[in-house]
């Protein structure tokens, strides 16, 4: 049997070249030309202070133009009197994932409309994947992403957690979904900030 | 004859730091360079914090060498049970000595009079002058080949003794790419030859000192202009980096024919490659730039076409020698990391073809012209 010679398959556009790009030492000093203006040019830049690169230096710099959008990093909300609008019911752990987040229910009596309140409530942000579910599933509102995302990068992964504090810091505590009735006057409070 | 070895001594330890220098100063140019090339910022992480301080010296990144030797040096040096084990030890060595050596010829200064740098030296070293160089000897180019010629037996070993087909196929790629290309390499040099007469490289720079047709300076590469591009375009691929780095190819060949070496033997190869960018910029430095030689400078200083001197102190004409010297072979190393960054590879076929088919009549034919015109100018 004989086989068949080989014939290089045509295809609808191919490369046409002239003696000019065959010669090869034109084309190749026309590249040449591009890569070192673009060296002399981001090289001026470094030499004048400024950056030659878009790039970020991302732990020492973040970016300005996250998306309002982003899922950055987790917040809790608050109610008016600063107590977190968490109720530890654990939908958000129930759905996440990537199993990160952590949260301990405590037991205070003498809130009558939300009795159970989170004593521990800790992200795991070495595995996080910033899906966005645990949002979604809270019914409270009580957790949500803001766009700036968390500043932790390190060498150990231990020391990625964010616990209840540290999340708690969401400033606006106007904007709640839900507004707590004011508690009845006279009426106890357990600490649990 | 004390005197002699001193100088010996100084040259040797000038030449072997800056052989060093380079080729650690180049892993880090390689890096920055390239990312500046392509819009990134490069290698800046490594730093060195003060002791006792929060001040961290990152340095533009200046510290990925120290970091990257540390590493070579302290990760496990894997062995493979190989067949012939005093090869595979000795191969990164016979890569690397004589990279090392091929320096000893090149003339990196003009001549060096220690009693006219300082009166008081004049009482040991007498008022003789030294070239500065480490071996003047006669046969300059033909030590060169002879001794980068001897990396292909490096290489060669390194691939035939690690048991492994990558590295033996990398191996043969280097022996056939680089025996191909020495020839073109030394084909074009000849052309100089026959123009100044001599292999002898101090008597060449020598002669680049001048000037042609008044204004011009006698460099190698006003003569040879196209033998200069072709000897660069061989000594890259004798080199084996991008666009000939077909040995090394990682696509094909993971490492070629240094698969099997780790740790600081595979960093004996990866430095032995370095030094040789600053080997090749100091041959064509020497060859085709005019050596140590400024445009219109000589030993006793200036003198411009115009008819206007500026004379220069003994200090100060070593010391400008000393530094355009390193500046050419900085700015030869620089372009060749320009053309590693810009280019693609070749096919295999391709680089062999290229040097047998292309290069190699083109290196012929230069000399022939040269030839001829050297002749009708003698005649």
């Amino acid at each position: 049997m004989s086989r068949k010679p080989h014939v290089r398959k045509q295809y609808w556009n191919e490369a046409e070249m002239g003696l000019w790009e065959r010669s090869y030492l034109p084309e190749i000093l026309r590249g040449l030309f591009i890569t070192g203006g673009v060296f002399m040019r981001n090289m001026a830049k470094w030499m004048t202070g400024r950056k030659g690169a878009l790039t970020t230096y991302y732990p020492e710099e973040t970016r300005w133009d996250y998306a309002a959008a982003n899922r950055g990093k987790h917040v809790l909300t608050r109610r008016p009197d600063g107590s977190p609008q968490c109720i530890a019911c654990n939908m958000c752990a129930t759905v996440c994932p990537a199993k990160v987040i952590e949260i301990e229910a405590g037991f205070d009596p003498a809130d009558t409309a939300h009795p159970k309140f989170p004593v521990r409530f800790e992200i795991d942000y070495s595995r996080c994947v910033f899906c966005g579910l645990c949002v979604e599933a809270c019914p409270e509102d009580a957790i949500r992403m803001a766009k700036e995302v968390p500043d932790l990068p390190s060498a150990d992964r231990r020391t990625m957690w964010l616990a209840k504090e540290e999340l708690l810091q969401w400033q606006p505590q106007g904007d709640v979904a839900k507004p707590y009735p004011p508690a009845p006057p006279g009426a106890g409070k357990a600490d649990r900030s | 004859m004390i005197a002699d070895l001193v100088i010996a001594l100084v040259f040797i330890g000038y030449a072997i730091s800056v052989l060093m220098g380079f080729g650690t100063i180049l892993t880090w140019v390689e890096r920055k360079q390239a990312a500046v090339m392509s819009d990134r910022i490069g290698a800046n992480r490594a730093y060195i914090r003060i002791p006792g301080t929060k001040v961290k010296l990152v340095w533009w990144g200046l510290f990925h060498g120290m970091a990257d030797g540390l590493k070579m040096l302290l990760k496990e040096d894997f062995k493979p049970r190989t067949y012939d084990w005093y090869a595979y030890a000795v191969a990164p060595w016979v890569v690397f000595t004589p990279v090392l050596l091929v320096f000893a010829v090149i003339p990196f200064g003009g001549a060096l009079t220690p009693a006219k740098l300082w009166a008081p030296l004049a009482g040991f070293f007498g008022e003789k002058s030294w070239p500065m160089q480490i071996a003047t000897l006669d046969a300059g180019i033909l030590i060169v080949f002879a001794f980068s010629g001897l990396t292909i037996i490096g290489a060669m070993l390194a691939g035939w003794s690690s048991s492994n087909k990558f590295s033996l196929l990398g191996a043969l790629r280097a022996g056939s790419q680089m025996i191909s290309y020495e020839l073109v390499l030394a084909l074009t040099v000849l052309g100089l030859i026959l123009i100044f007469g001599t292999v002898n490289l101090d008597t060449i720079v020598r002669m680049q000192s001048g000037t042609v047709l008044g204004f011009l300076p006698a460099w190698g590469i006003v003569y040879q202009p196209f033998a200069a591009i072709l000897f660069l375009t061989a000594a890259i691929a004798e080199n084996k980096r991008i666009p000939f780095d077909l040995p090394e190819a990682e696509s094909e060949l993971i490492a070629g024919y240094f698969t099997e070496y780790s740790a600081m033997k595979m960093g004996l190869f990866m430095f032995a490659e370095f030094i040789e960018i600053a080997i090749v910029g100091a041959l064509f430095t020497t060859l085709f730039l005019g050596g140590y030689n400024l445009p219109f400078m000589t030993d006793a200083g200036f003198a411009f076409p115009g008819g206007g001197t500026v004379a220069m102190p003994h200090g100060a004409v070593v010391v400008t020698q000393l530094a355009v010297f390193l500046l050419k072979v900085f700015i030869v190393c620089s372009f060749q990391i320009l053309i590693r960054w810009t280019l693609p590879r070749f096919r295999y076929d391709q680089v062999l073809m290229f040097a047998w088919k292309f290069m190699f009549p083109l290196a012929l034919a230069n000399l022939c012209v040269t030839a001829l015109a050297v002749w009708a100018l003698r005649a």
